[in-house]
């Protein structure tokens, strides 16, 4: 019995092993000439649902400019998607994957914490970075390998706390998550600026990563009775946030950055996700943009045609992070066009003068890498939708 | 810390604590029979979390509780007969190996089966109500759960002191040899612990899972060790020692996290452990047994 | 099939040890074709250190910890304080800065070679984990089986709290977690750069498991067996329990540290969360397969569990199509499914594991073809009692 038990073990360890080789064995067959951007991206854990259409609008992108010409060849543009599961951890050796499967340039990610943790990777293997949503300054600073096509936590904190000013709130309350470089980023750089321009503060509280249970540091921030609470975190903990609030009783105006913008949220938390505000990078309906409005209407359509994708994406909404996925992408098209070859240290080069107008708007990298803009959004949800508010300008 | 903060904590405190306790009953109960801790416990409180969720989906709650009950039930059982019956007369270290790896395999299969991703829990809607009791405000189920509890605890302790299946199962804690001497089906008191264990962590599960909403595969891990320190600290094998290390560790959790230590919400309670362990083996409210620790 | 036993196994081990020099060497020399076997090489050689740490306590002196997750945190910071480049240490620690005493050590440290540094912060971090060990054993070793399981268990959480609260932020940087922690390489001037990646893990694992093999070899090695077949016969036999179950509990949370600063080394960048309860787990799966009370089922079963885990195993995580028929099961997560059955069914029916509690030896190996056959032919009739001895 031990003995025949032993051979089924070694037996399957044994096809197992010949199943390895043998899928290894058929990739990179055709001798056609290809260039590979890699995607960085969490399509699981607790930022997966935004980091999955972060890819979407980074796939669109590759289904509009599949090929590029560089010096009469035609080169097929491949995406190599990595999933980093929004954990700092498991996004280093995501990066190293994507750094020994040779990658040109790499997009992404969504959430600053995986971002700031592989920078270290791309710098040190000279492969240059685009980020979509990593918000968080420190993805590119001090990293000359890393762009981003998005604002910066310290504009997105200012831009609510004008907002919150400007609703009439005096008194505000900010919860962030321990340990997450985007929550408690953009926590700290919104309570400055709250406090230089006159409101008070009354609750600071902070939670565990995959904490579910808040009602324990909602009581206190109900005890301290603020008009306005500002609570960047995932879309996993949003929903539980919002309906404990309710429950406990608390009225004030909940707002968050960028991550909210995700219906599931809305589908979670139900009713009570009414009068929630938050910041993003881009709005669909506006039209002022003709590239926006070109974006939206093939982005739709792409949707469509992938059922999968589709309910992925929870609907037919265009997500900002969308967006900016795929202006990471033609950022990089952009560069690899101009720097010629498809060589990381020309391309990197290239990034730092390369000018876009994009989905998002117009595109230049300055000195840190990060695309100077000057515009958010402010949306609201009302009638179980995202709606348009106003458009905020920080000089 | 004003009354009502006070008060409102003391809620939240008591009603995790309620749900600490039904689970606790599984681990002490176990370990009083089987001198096992069944680490599988919390994922089975865990599994007992995804099967409301397809029950939900099909039927209406009054239906989906009984179902997920009986279904949880089934389950426990099935992990008694096919993990730890066969290794009645291994040593004990290899009872607790097997039951670590039960657990491993029923996350990685949650995993697989529902992904790691966080489920939505669904809504039961009377237990969600909010209630307002002056400047306290709750939904049903924060009330509910304490209440609960210590019903389900009367109804056990009577099932355990005056039943002819209690004294069965008092018999095999106290000595298992002698009781199999006297003609004590062992399997079938075995299994019934299980049963209670089982029944105990799917309500559990359902007041739990209730009032935070959402479900990872690894969303009973935690939650268990803290629920094996309360059977310890209340007193390892005694029903009423759970309850009461159930509530003594929901209630010092949420005080700890509201105090702006959350991070250490976790170590105190192992931290206590530690200490009951050192300083009274035998829990709060245990019977003195020699040679147990 | 006659050969001088006495002369020959020696020259086969040494050989074997020459083979698998020259295969680390070649492999090192080309690690950039070979990524995916160096990088499981290297984490199976780390895995491999905690193993045969964890079996020292388990299997040898019959002490159920299951704190390992919590030694090797208390290592892979220890390490990573002190061998992320000084120059670089204020964007780590951006949110608060590292308390002023730990950058004046490591200001002062930097006169020392990198290689230096490195191998003192694995030191050092072995000893920390040493210092508690002993601390915390006084009074959680005087609990049996299970409890101390549980103890042991509690104490890793608590170690993973104190480590990622803000309290801490001056230190291990929170729950922010620490990169820009240098990857394996020797460092030395006269080597072409990057050597090392192999021979630096292979080497400290080969030091580490050869200082516990004499260990249990020597006569508190004896002392440790003794207490795990009777504790009351040991103590009547004059062994002082507590003094040699702290002795075990200490060297292998060493061990087990040293290698959480090699698995620092190897992931780049670690945070608390590294080192959950999970972990622990894996390395229990490795030493119940190995066999509890084998030093090389555990070395072998490290490999073994992590090239399949890793590599072997992988495609079972990825929808497979045969014929243009997609077959069902296969998706993410199956893989860790298998595993766990594959865990399950060597507790349950193959409790001894891969090697039970014998040792490899030539002899077996040369003579397991024969005995197979002969166990074949002869099959029928051995069947119920024979094979008890084995």
């Amino acid at each position: 019995m031990k003995k025949s038990l032993a051979l089924l073990l070694v037996l399957t360890l044994m096809l197992a092993l010949l199943a390895g080789c043998a899928s290894t064995g058929n990739a990179g067959a055709s001798d056609e000439k290809v260039i590979k951007i890699g995607v960085f991206e969490p399509v699981t854990g607790e930022n997966g649902g935004g980091g999955f259409q972060e890819v979407l609008g980074m796939r669109y992108a590759n289904t509009k400019v599949p090929t590029v010409d560089l010096g009469g060849v035609t080169y097929k543009i491949e995406l190599v998607e990595v999933d980093n599961k929004s954990d700092k951890t498991e996004a280093v050796t995501a990066a190293q994957s994507l750094m020994s499967s040779k990658v040109a340039v790499v997009l992404g990610s969504y959430g600053s914490g995986v971002s700031i943790a592989a920078g270290e990777i791309f710098k040190e293997n000279k492969i240059p970075a685009i980020g979509a949503s990593c918000t968080n300054p420190q993805v590119t600073l001090g990293n000359d390998y890393y762009f981003r096509v998005c604002f910066l936590d310290p504009f997105q904190g200012t831009v609510m706390a004008n907002f919150a000013l400007e609703s009439g709130a005096k008194n505000a309350a900010v919860i962030t998550q321990l340990g997450d470089d985007y929550s408690s980023g953009l926590g700290n750089f919104f309570l400055k600026a709250y406090e230089e321009k006159g409101g008070t503060i009354v609750a600071q509280e902070q939670f565990q990563t995959n904490q579910t249970d808040f009602k324990a540091i909602l009581t206190n921030v109900k005890a301290a009775n603020p008009d306005f609470i500002f609570a960047p975190s995932s879309i996993a903990t949003a929903p539980l946030l919002i309906k404990q609030a309710r429950e406990l009783g608390i009225t004030a105006t909940i707002a968050a950055g960028d991550t909210w913008e995700n219906t599931s949220i809305i589908d979670n938390a139900g009713a009570d996700a009414e009068g929630v505000v938050l910041s993003t990078f881009f709005d669909e309906n506006d039209t002022a943009n003709p590239v926006a409005a070109e974006f939206v209407k093939g982005f739709k359509e792409y949707l469509k045609a992938n059922p999968d994708s589709l309910s992925k994406n929870g609907g037919e909404g265009v997500a900002a992070v969308s967006a900016l996925g795929y202006d990471a992408y033609m950022s990089a098209i952009e560069a690899i066009k101009a720097a010629g070859k498809a060589d990381p240290e020309a391309i990197r080069e290239a990034l730092t003068k390369v000018t876009y107008t994009g989905v998002t708007g117009s595109i230049a990298f300055d000195e840190n890498g990060d695309a100077k803009k000057d515009m958010a959004y402010i949306k609201t949800i009302k009638d179980g939708k995202f709606q348009f508010l106003k458009t905020v300008k920080v000089g | 810390m004003s009354l009502t903060t006070f008060i409102q904590h003391i809620l939240t405190g008591v009603s995790l604590g309620g749900a600490y306790a039904l689970i606790a009953i599984g681990y002490t109960l176990v370990y009083g029979i089987l001198l096992l801790i069944n680490f599988a416990h919390s994922d089975i409180f865990m599994m007992a979390g995804y099967f409301m969720i397809f029950a939900m989906a099909t039927m209406p709650w009054p239906i989906a509780i009984p179902v997920v009950i009986v279904a949880t039930v089934i389950l426990g059982v099935l992990i008694e007969k096919a993990a730890y019956k066969p290794l009645r007369s291994a040593p004990r270290m290899s009872i607790m190996i097997s039951s670590i790896g039960v657990s491993y395999l029923l996350q990685n299969l949650a995993t697989y089966l529902f992904s790691a991703l966080p489920k939505g829990y669904p809504t039961i809607a009377p237990l969600k109500k909010v209630f307002q009791l002056g400047p306290v405000s709750a939904s049903l189920v924060t009330f509910l759960t304490p209440v609960l509890t210590l019903i389900l605890v009367f109804i056990l302790m009577y099932l355990i002191n005056h039943t002819k299946l209690g004294m069965a199962m008092r018999a095999v804690s106290k000595d298992y040899d002698t009781s199999k001497l006297m003609g004590i089906k062992i399997n079938q008191i075995i299994s019934l612990t299980f049963v209670i264990g089982s029944t105990m962590a799917a309500i559990g599960s359902i007041l739990y899972f209730t009032d935070r909403m959402s479900v990872t595969p690894f969303s009973g891990t935690l939650p268990g060790l803290k629920c094996f320190v309360a059977a310890v600290l209340g007193g390892i094998g005694s029903v009423p020692g759970a309850v009461l290390g159930g509530f003594i560790i929901g209630i010092s959790e949420t005080f700890l996290t509201a105090l702006g230590y959350s991070t250490y919400s976790d170590a105190f309670t192992f931290m206590l452990l530690i200490l009951i362990l050192i300083f009274r083996p035998t829990g709060l409210i245990g019977e003195t047994v020699t040679d147990k620790v | 099939m006659k050969l001088n036993n006495k002369k020959t196994y020696p020259m086969l081990s040494i050989a074997a040890l020459v083979v698998l020099a020259v295969l680390l060497i070649l492999l090192e020399i080309n690690k950039n074709t070979f990524g995916m076997a160096v990088s499981i090489l290297q984490k199976s050689a780390i895995l491999a250190i905690v193993a045969v740490s964890m079996n020292l306590l388990n299997g040898f002196t019959g002490l159920f910890s299951l704190g390992q997750a919590g030694f090797m945190a208390i290592g892979a910071y220890v390490t990573a304080i002190f061998s992320i480049p000084t120059e670089t240490i204020d964007s780590v620690y951006y949110t608060g800065g590292l308390a002023p005493w730990l950058k004046a050590m490591k200001v002062g440290l930097d006169v020392l070679p990198g290689f230096l540094q490195i191998s003192l912060g694995i030191l050092a971090g072995g000893l920390v984990a040493a210092v508690f060990a002993a601390l915390i054993g006084i009074p959680v070793l005087r609990l049996k089986s299970d409890y101390l399981a549980i103890a042991t268990l509690g104490f890793s959480e608590i170690i993973r709290a104190i480590i990622s609260s803000p309290q801490m932020d001056k230190i291990t940087n929170g729950s922010y977690g620490l990169k820009n922690i240098p990857g394996f390489a020797l460092g030395l001037d006269f080597l072409p750069a990057g050597i090392g990646t192999l021979l630096v893990p292979f080497s400290v694992a080969g030091l580490c498991i050869g200082f516990m093999v004499l260990v249990i070899r020597s006569s508190y090695g004896r002392a440790f067996m003794a207490i795990r077949e009777d504790g009351v016969a040991a103590e009547a036999m004059g062994i002082n329990l507590l003094k040699h179950k702290e002795i075990s509990f200490i060297i292998s949370s060493f061990f087990t540290a040293v290698a959480g600063g090699l698995l620092a080394m190897f992931m780049r960048s670690i945070e608390a969360r590294t080192f959950q309860i999970t972990l622990t787990y894996d390395i229990l799966l490795i030493v119940v397969i190995g066999g509890l009370g084998s030093i090389t089922g555990s070395i072998l079963s490290a490999f073994l569990v992590t090239a399949a885990k890793e590599w072997w195993l992988r495609f079972f995580d990825t929808p497979l199509v045969i014929g243009g028929v997609t077959i069902p099961l296969f998706r993410t997560g199956f893989r860790m499914v298998i595993f766990s059955l594959l865990l399950m069914l060597v507790v349950l029916f193959f409790r001894r594991g891969l090697m039970g509690n014998r040792e490899f030896a030539w002899a077996d190996l040369l003579s397991w073809p024969r005995n197979l056959s002969k166990k074949a032919s002869s099959g029928p009739k051995t069947g119920k009692g024979g094979k008890k001895n084995d």
